[in-house]
Parts: structure tokens; sequence; C-alpha cells
């Protein structure tokens, strides 16, 4: 308010800069580490062709022969492999970099089939009202009543017999996608019904009906904007959820194949390994994992306290 | 506007009743008590039998305290509910029926302004965007120059400077919020302005300023507006005239210098003495028993009983017709009605 | 003796890039039995004055310099522990809002037993017994049934009583209603100010009403502060201040009222609006909305002088008086 008297108006990066969100964010060293170490991984992760030394997908840069290296740090490594190598002679640094590519991407896709579900629903839902109300809203009652895991696994196990697993392993990213996405569609749902209800009473709303706009201007153009906020915290917590869901399932054999792995399947092909004494192909990606996961997380709750402190973790 | 040769009211209410339901579905409706079970259907009667008129050219203030439903006779008109039944007239046409899309003409025609200037602006949109988008939305064929222009214009006329434009509604302080709300409700050109309470959320110095931008909106654009507000010194200065509520029932209405000078209904009476004055003689305040009752399975007979020191076995029994009075007014009352009334 | 005396109190928010004044060099007495009003437009800092006379000010905020002294004993720097005694037994606070004031899961009687056990020692009995007085004092028809009641099944009138009463419990010497009456329709803001004024008479308890409506000052108080901006910039018998205001802005404070103006005219209106406390002008905090404002106005803080029978903050209040009646009301 101070600035009303002053004609010119900060440009948009001062604004920003300047905002509740950036002060609390340069306030909080969690959340710079967090953020930190988060945009690290994303960076490796998006150009990992540009940071891994081999290609864990071309099948002649692998060499059976150098399967097991140990990290370098560990007597008996080839200097080559920084992390070493896993049981096919992958280079385990290249193999997770291009995993956390894959599980980012599964997990960024898969929440954002479920805001795109969850959103128009919910909008609709709360919204409309009446019935319409109560018959999505029940719809999302009984998608919650089966755990997310139950539904894929059940989902997944039948499309791999159905298919193949040849067919599968092609198209398993967008199954994974599209089984995480619809399985979670009603966290979104409810949030946003929640804050179109608190949102609908408000007078710039009836200000617009009075104005004659229809429901579609109103919902998108009015309510939507004023709803954004609970909508980034959900996502944060709902990526995190996401990316784990993903690993379990990888983890579980039904997800991503052993040639193209993820983290999740990373970790389960490892795991034959561990009592041989290959620690680190199962180690390495699952310290890699609930890093991502619990920065992820500290995000969240950073940006929940900062735009909505009586918001209570869905 | 006394050149109009129209005569007719530009907004009439003709026994507009609104009901809330408070028990929705079967399941609510079962209730137990003293050992049986039985079904009730519990409503609010926000709104009973109400009808009024408002003239072109005129404030037509409606007074009331908490619950008296005059915010919902407000949203009655607007369209923004509505009536359980009755009906709502404008220029002679009946609108409380028609779809969103028939009633898209009178948009423009009829406007609202709200209470709380905190909530009535969309906190995303700049100024600009805010005022621009009704012009846009009502003249699709206006070019962007044009859109402007107007917009300008409106806020020039209404105190907004246009440097405020790209600025958002929580830069401002409330007084400048219900300036930029009002300009926003004027650049569709209205006739017709309800205004709910619009100044009551404002501090004292800022309500001189608000209210003096609606009288000159009121002059420069011979607006009509149906004013909501509990506050009688505002209602004084703004209105021609003036309806009383009381529990959704019309009490009293007259033209201001009547109501005030002269008012009949006992509970009229208690409101005007009941307001704070800056004056050292101070009015005999007359003490109402008891409180608003509330307006859920109304009473039977008139709606001011209990708390009338007036009332006798009538005013139980059956409610009072509005009835006009010799200067113009009408009252329902049956102790006026009766001459039962001292002075 | 007065009951209450602040000196030069000054209160500051500690902002996340600033530290902003929001009350600055507050000095007043009250005496005993006395009522002040303190009237002010939000942002003015009425409610931040009763908060830390009650020292409730929290966090950001905090009492940067002077003195509360409370029957001479200065209560700026007690202890928890001592000030949760005299806040319990010597002051009590009335808010706005009797809708959240009290605890929406408790009764009546819980919410007044524990106020009681928490100050006195006290067997149920007893405790029970000054409840149903004091909410009989408080003219609540049938106490013993209400102290069963939870807030919800009481109306907002009702509610308020039952504050007031609450207050009263431990036979305070001083009450600080903030905005008491606001939330409430004008025939129950009626009784609730009958109310208070009756108890102000019949238990010698002083009363600090603080609130934006000039017409409940003039019929609540025997002395009025007016603030604006964090400051006082008058004080005197409220009499003097509502018929013959020295400050130009308590002058255009009463002049925008809408009966001081015959009907359908325009209201006189006080241009612009109150600053923002964190750009608080140099000088006068009036002087870009006054009309009598001259160049050292704007420069010089003024200092309180006393004119008439009130105290007034401004410099031009000798031109302002001699000033034409014409003048005068622009």
């Amino acid at each position: 308010m101070s600035s009303i008297t002053t004609n010119q108006d900060p440009s948009r990066w001062e604004k920003i800069w300047q905002s509740n969100m950036a002060y609390s964010f340069r306030r909080n060293p969690v959340a710079m580490v967090s953020f930190a170490i988060f945009a690290i991984i994303v960076l490796a992760a998006v150009f990992a062709p540009v940071f891994a030394p081999f290609d864990p997908y071309d099948p002649n840069q692998i060499d059976i022969m150098n399967s097991e290296y140990p990290p370098v740090w560990v007597e008996g490594a080839d200097p080559q492999f920084m992390f070493g190598t896993d049981d096919q002679g992958r280079d385990l640094w290249s193999t997770i970099l291009y995993g956390t590519r894959l599980s980012l991407l599964i997990g960024l896709c898969a929440v954002a089939l479920q805001a795109f579900l969850g959103i128009t629903i919910g909008l609709t839902a709360g919204y409309v009202g009446g019935r319409v109300d109560n018959l999505l809203m029940r719809m999302a009652d009984i998608q919650l009543s089966f755990s997310t895991l139950m539904v894929a696994i059940i989902f997944l196990a039948i499309t791999q017999a159905v298919f193949g697993s040849q067919t599968f392993n092609r198209f398993a990213i967008y199954f994974l996608i599209a089984v995480i996405g619809i399985a979670e569609w009603p966290q979104y749902a409810r949030t946003v019904r929640a804050t179109v209800l608190a949102e609908k009473k408000k007078e710039y709303v009836d200000s617009a009906r009075v104005l004659g706009f229809g429901p579609l201007r109103i919902m998108f153009r009015h309510i939507l904007p004023n709803s954004l906020s609970p909508i980034f915290v959900i996502s944060t917590v709902q990526v995190a959820n996401a990316i784990i869901s993903e690993a379990s399932l990888s983890f579980l054999g039904l997800g991503m194949p052993p040639s193209q792995p993820s983290l999740g399947s990373l970790i389960s092909s490892g795991f034959d390994y561990i009592f041989s004494g290959s620690w680190w192909i199962t180690v390495i990606p699952g310290v890699i994992l609930v890093v991502l996961v619990l920065v992820i997380n500290l995000l969240g709750d950073w940006m929940r306290d900062v735009l909505n402190p009586k918001l209570y973790k869905g | 506007m006394k050149d109009m040769p129209d005569t007719a009211p530009l907004l009439e209410l003709r026994n507009l009743e609104k009901q809330f339901d408070l028990d929705r579905g079967f399941l609510e409706t079962i209730k137990f008590k003293g050992g049986k079970i039985y079904r009730e259907k519990r409503a609010v009667h926000a709104v009973n039998n109400v009808s009024l008129s408002a003239n072109r050219g005129e404030a037509l203030c409606v007074v009331g305290e908490s619950g008296c439903g005059k915010s919902t006779v407000a949203r009655l008109v607007a369209g923004l509910l509505t009536p359980t039944s009755g009906e709502v007239h404008y220029a002679g046409e009946r609108i409380d029926n028609r779809s969103r899309h028939d009633m898209m003409p009178l948009r423009k025609k009829m406007q609202m302004i709200f209470q709380n200037p905190y909530a009535s602006l969309n906190p995303r949109m700049t100024i600009q965007q805010a005022l621009e988008e009704p012009v846009r939305f009502h003249n699709p064929s206006m070019n962007g120059s044009e859109v402007t222009d107007r917009v300008v214009e409106v806020m020039k006329s209404v105190g907004v400077d246009p440097s405020w434009s790209r600025r958002y509604p929580h830069e401002f302080s409330g007084g400048q919020r219900q300036r930029i709300a009002i300009a926003r409700a004027l650049t569709v050109d209205p006739e017709f302005v309800i205004a709910d309470e619009p100044i009551s959320a404002l501090d004292v110095s800022i309500q001189a300023q608000v209210l003096n931008l609606m009288l000159e909106a009121k002059e420069e654009r011979g607006l009509t507006y149906l004013f909501i507000t509990h506050d009688l010194s505002v209602v004084q200065h703004f209105g021609t005239r003036v309806v009383v509520l009381y529990l959704g029932t019309v009490c009293e209405v007259a033209e201001t210098d009547t109501l005030f000078s002269n008012p009949k209904h006992p509970y009229t009476k208690a409101l005007l003495s009941a307001v704070p004055q800056l004056s050292d003689a101070k009015p005999d305040h007359i003490r109402l028993k008891g409180e608003i009752p509330t307006p859920i399975n109304m009473p039977k007979g008139c709606p001011f009983h209990s708390r009338c020191s007036y009332s006798d076995a009538r005013c139980l029994e059956e409610q009072p017709q509005p009835l006009h009075q010799p200067d113009g007014s009408v009252v329902a009352c049956h102790a006026v009605e009766e001459n039962r009334l001292d002075g | 003796m007065s009951l209450l005396s602040v000196r030069d109190l000054s209160v500051k928010f500690a902002m996340r890039d600033q530290t902003v004044t929001a009350l600055r060099n507050i000095s007043f007495d009250l005496a005993r039995g006395e009522r002040l009003g303190i009237v002010g437009e939000s942002g003015a800092g009425k409610s931040i004055t009763g908060f830390a006379l009650m020292n409730l000010l929290s966090r950001p905020g905090y009492i940067a310099g002077g003195k509360i002294l409370f029957e001479d004993r200065d209560i700026t720097g007690l202890e928890d522990e001592a000030m949760r005694d005299i806040r319990g037994n010597h002051m009590a606070m009335i808010f706005q809002d009797p809708m959240v004031t009290l605890n929406p899961v408790l009764t009546i009687g819980q919410q007044m037993l524990e106020t009681l056990y928490a100050h006195r020692k006290l067997s149920k009995a007893e405790a029970t017994q000054i409840a149903i007085l004091k909410l009989r004092e408080v003219y609540i028809p049938s106490p013993e049934e209400r102290l069963d009641q939870y807030p919800h099944e009481l109306s907002g009138g009702m509610r308020q009583r039952i504050i007031i009463a609450m207050a009263l419990l431990l036979d305070p010497k001083l009450i600080i209603a903030d905005e008491p009456t606001t939330a409430l329709d004008v025939t129950i803001q009626a009784d609730i100010m009958e109310l208070l004024l009756e108890l102000c008479h019949s238990n010698k308890v002083g009363l600090i009403l603080i609130t934006h409506d000039l017409g409940v000052v003039s019929q609540m108080t025997e002395r009025t502060l007016v603030m604006y901006a964090g400051r006082i910039i008058e004080a005197g018998p409220t009499r003097e201040i509502i018929n013959d205001p020295q400050h130009p802005y308590t002058q255009g404070l009463i002049n925008a009222l809408p009966q001081q103006t015959p009907p359908g005219h325009r209201l006189k209106q006080i241009p612009g609006n109150m600053p923002p406390l964190t750009a608080i002008p140099p000088g006068c905090p009036f002087a870009p909305r006054c009309g009598f404002a001259v160049d050292h106005c704007r420069t010089t803080l003024p200092e309180v002088v006393s004119y008439g029978g009130v105290e007034v903050a401004c410099h031009e209040v000798n031109r302002l008086h001699n000033a034409p009646a014409k003048e005068k009301s622009a």
C-alpha cells in the first residue's frame, strides 16, 4: 500500500523478489537447501545425456565383463565407473541419471493427469453443487477406498497378462502414468472442491454473476486462479507420492523393465545382489530416491506454511 | 428524470417470498423429541410477502437489523437467488423466471455494489482487467481502444486514478477498492444499481467520500438505487423513500422526511430512538423487550408482537396488512390501524 | 491518585524490512470510575492502545518506550505471573465480536468458573453463586439455566452481556472495551450501552471505550481521545470535543457524518486516506489531507497545546479558531 503514492511500477522481477513467498524463502534455510538439491537433481536428470559418461540404453556401450565393479572409493574399483557398475555391466552413475529422469517424468506426468482430472471434477462439483456434486464426490470416495497400489497392481498385472510382457515393456511408461494418474485424482478433486466452496461465497463471484458472466468463465477465469495455492501445495506432495508409487510398482516388477530402468527398477534389480556384497546397486539409487522425495516434501511443507497456514495436509 | 413520460415503477416486487430449507434430504427431516420420532421440515423464512416498488430516479432505502432479510431482497432483485414465490418486475417485465441468457440484456441495465470491498474484487485480476472484462463481455464489437477509452472515462468519473490500472486490489485501501468496485459496476452504463451495505465496511471519513460519489453518479447518470443499509443516518441523507423490514416483513414504507419526522410503526420508533446521537440531549431510548426471534418457523400474527409493548390478542393471532396512511406512508400495524398508539 | 496513568507510551512492530511505529508518545490519565473514549478510524492505533494497556501485544509488536502506571505501579515490565494477576483482578477486556470471544465447546458456566478458579480460592458452590450474581447484574433472565448452555444457544446480544458479566467476575477497577457494540444491531447496541453505563456507575469501574462511532462516544464517555496515525491529536472533555472540536481532523470527522449535512447534499468529506503506518509523512501526519496545512505543518511535528478546554496537537489551532466560519467548514 505504501507504494500507491509513487508512480513508478516495480518490474515483474522486483515484485516477485519482494513478494512474501520470496521473502520467506530467503529466510528459510531448509527451503533453500531443499530447493538447491531438487534443482541439482532435476538439472542432472534433464541433461542426463550430457552429464552421463555412458548411454545405458546403448547395448554397444555395455560390457557384461564390467559387471559389479564397486564405487571408486571401495577397493577393486575401476576408475572409469564412479559409482561402480550394476549386474549387467552398466555404469551405475549413468543409469541413475537416466533412471531419475524416467522417475521424474512419470511422477510429473502422472500428477499432471491427476491435476487435470481432479481440478475439472472438483471445480464442477464445487461450482454446480447439488446432485452433480453428490455424484462426483461419491465417485471420489469409492476411488479413494481402494488403495492406489492395489488398483495399480491389479491393473498392471492384467495389462501385462493381456498384452504380453514384450508390448507391456514398450508402453510401460504410459501405463504407469495412466494408472497413477487415475488412481489419485480424488486428492485434487476434494481439495479443489473445498476451495471452490469457500471462494464461491465471496462477493466477487456474485459480482461476476450480476454482470451476466457464464459458469465456465466464472469457474476458470475467476474461481480457479484464486484456488491455486492449495493446488500448488497438494501438487508437491502428489509428485513425491507418484514417484514413490512408481518406484514401488517397478520394485514389484510391474513397472519399468530392466532394460529401461527407473530408480525403482534399479533398486529392485540390485536387490538380488545385495547379499553377494554388491550393495551399491541398491543403496545408491535408494539414497537418491529418498533424498529426492524428502526434498520435494520439505519444499511442499514450506510452501504450505507460506501459502496457507490453515490448510491441513490432505 | 422528471420529464420521463413513463410513470410505471422501474422495479416492482409483488408478494415476494424466499425460504431457505434447513433440512435438505429425507434423513435430515427426521427428528426425535420426547420419545417420538416425527418428520419436520424447517425453513428460514427470510423474506415474507414483500411488495415494493421503486420509481425511476429514486433512491429506495431498505433498512432493518441483521437477519431481517434486507440482503436477501437485494439478491432476489439481482437474480442471484430465485424467489420461492412472488414476482420481480423490471420496467414492466417479469424477470425472476428468466434464464441467464434471457437476462443478458438486463445485466447491462442493472448492477450491484457489494458490502465488502475486500471480497468483491477478484484478487488475481489487475484493476484494468477487472474493469475491462465487463465492457468486453457486453460489447463484443468494441475494439481495444474503444474499451480502454470507456474504462478510462469511467475511472475518471469516479475518481480512480488511471495510473492504478496495473495494480492488484490488495494494494488499495478499503475506500479505494469500493471506488473501483463502483467503477466496475458503472462500466456497463447501468440505469439501476443495487447497493448492499456499500459503506458499512468503511471508515467514517471514507464513508462520506463513497456516499458523495454515489450521489454524484445518481445525478450525472440518472441512476435509480435500491440501497440496503442498517444505518439510519445514511438513509436520512441518501434515501428518497424508506422501507423498514423486520423479520422479512415490511413494517413501514414512507417518504424519508415523513419517516424521520413522524415514524408510526412501534418498531420504526424504537429503531430511530436507538441511534446514538451526537447531541447532548439524550433521546428517550425506547427499550424493546427480548431479542429478534429467529426467522425459522415464523410465529403467527404480527412478527413484531414478541417485542412490542402495544401488542394485544389480535396481534398474536392476525398478521397486520399494510395500510395507507393520510400522509402517504404505508404501515402494517394493528395498533396504528386501531389508533391505540398515543402521540 | 489516578487509576491509570500512561506516559509517553510507544509501540513498535518489527516488520521484515523495517520497524513500524504504531503508537507514538501516547499520554493520558484515567481517574477512578472515569469513562474515557478513544476514537479513531481503522489503523489509527486505538485497538493497539487497548492491547498495550493489557500487555497483550503479541510478537512482532512490543512496547518500545514509556510507562503504564496502574495505581502508581509500573506495569510495563511486569513478569507474566504478576501481569496475569493484574489482568484478572484489576483490569478486564471486552472484545468486539461476541461470536468468537466465547469458547464454543465449553458451557457458559464452565467458562465463568474457570476464570474464578484461576484467580480465587473458591468452592464450587461459592463460585457458582458469584457467577449467577454477575449474570443477574447484566439482566440475563434465568441465569441458573444459562450456566449449562453453550454459546451457540444464545443470541448475539445475550452473548455480549455474558462477556460483560465475565469481565465483571473479579470486580475489576478498569474495563477496556474494544468496539463492544459494533457487531450488534442498533436496538441491541442501545441496550448494551445503557448496561455498561449503569455498571460503571454502580460499581465505580473505570471504562476505556475504544470505538470509531462518535455517537457512541458522545453518549458513553466523559473524556475523549482522538487518535490519528498512531498519535493522540486531540484530548479533552467529550462534550467540548463534540461541540467545538479544535483539530481539523476531528472537525472533519464530525462534519463528515450524514447528520451534519441537509439530506441530498454533498457530505463534507475529508479527502484522501489515512497514511499507512509504514509511510507516515514527516511533520503533522494529517497535513496531506488538511485544508489548513501550511509549510511547517509538513515538516515539523506539532506539539500538544492547550486550547479552550482541550489539548490539541496542531500548529495552526489559533488561526483555525479565528478563521471565518466559511473557511472552517470547507
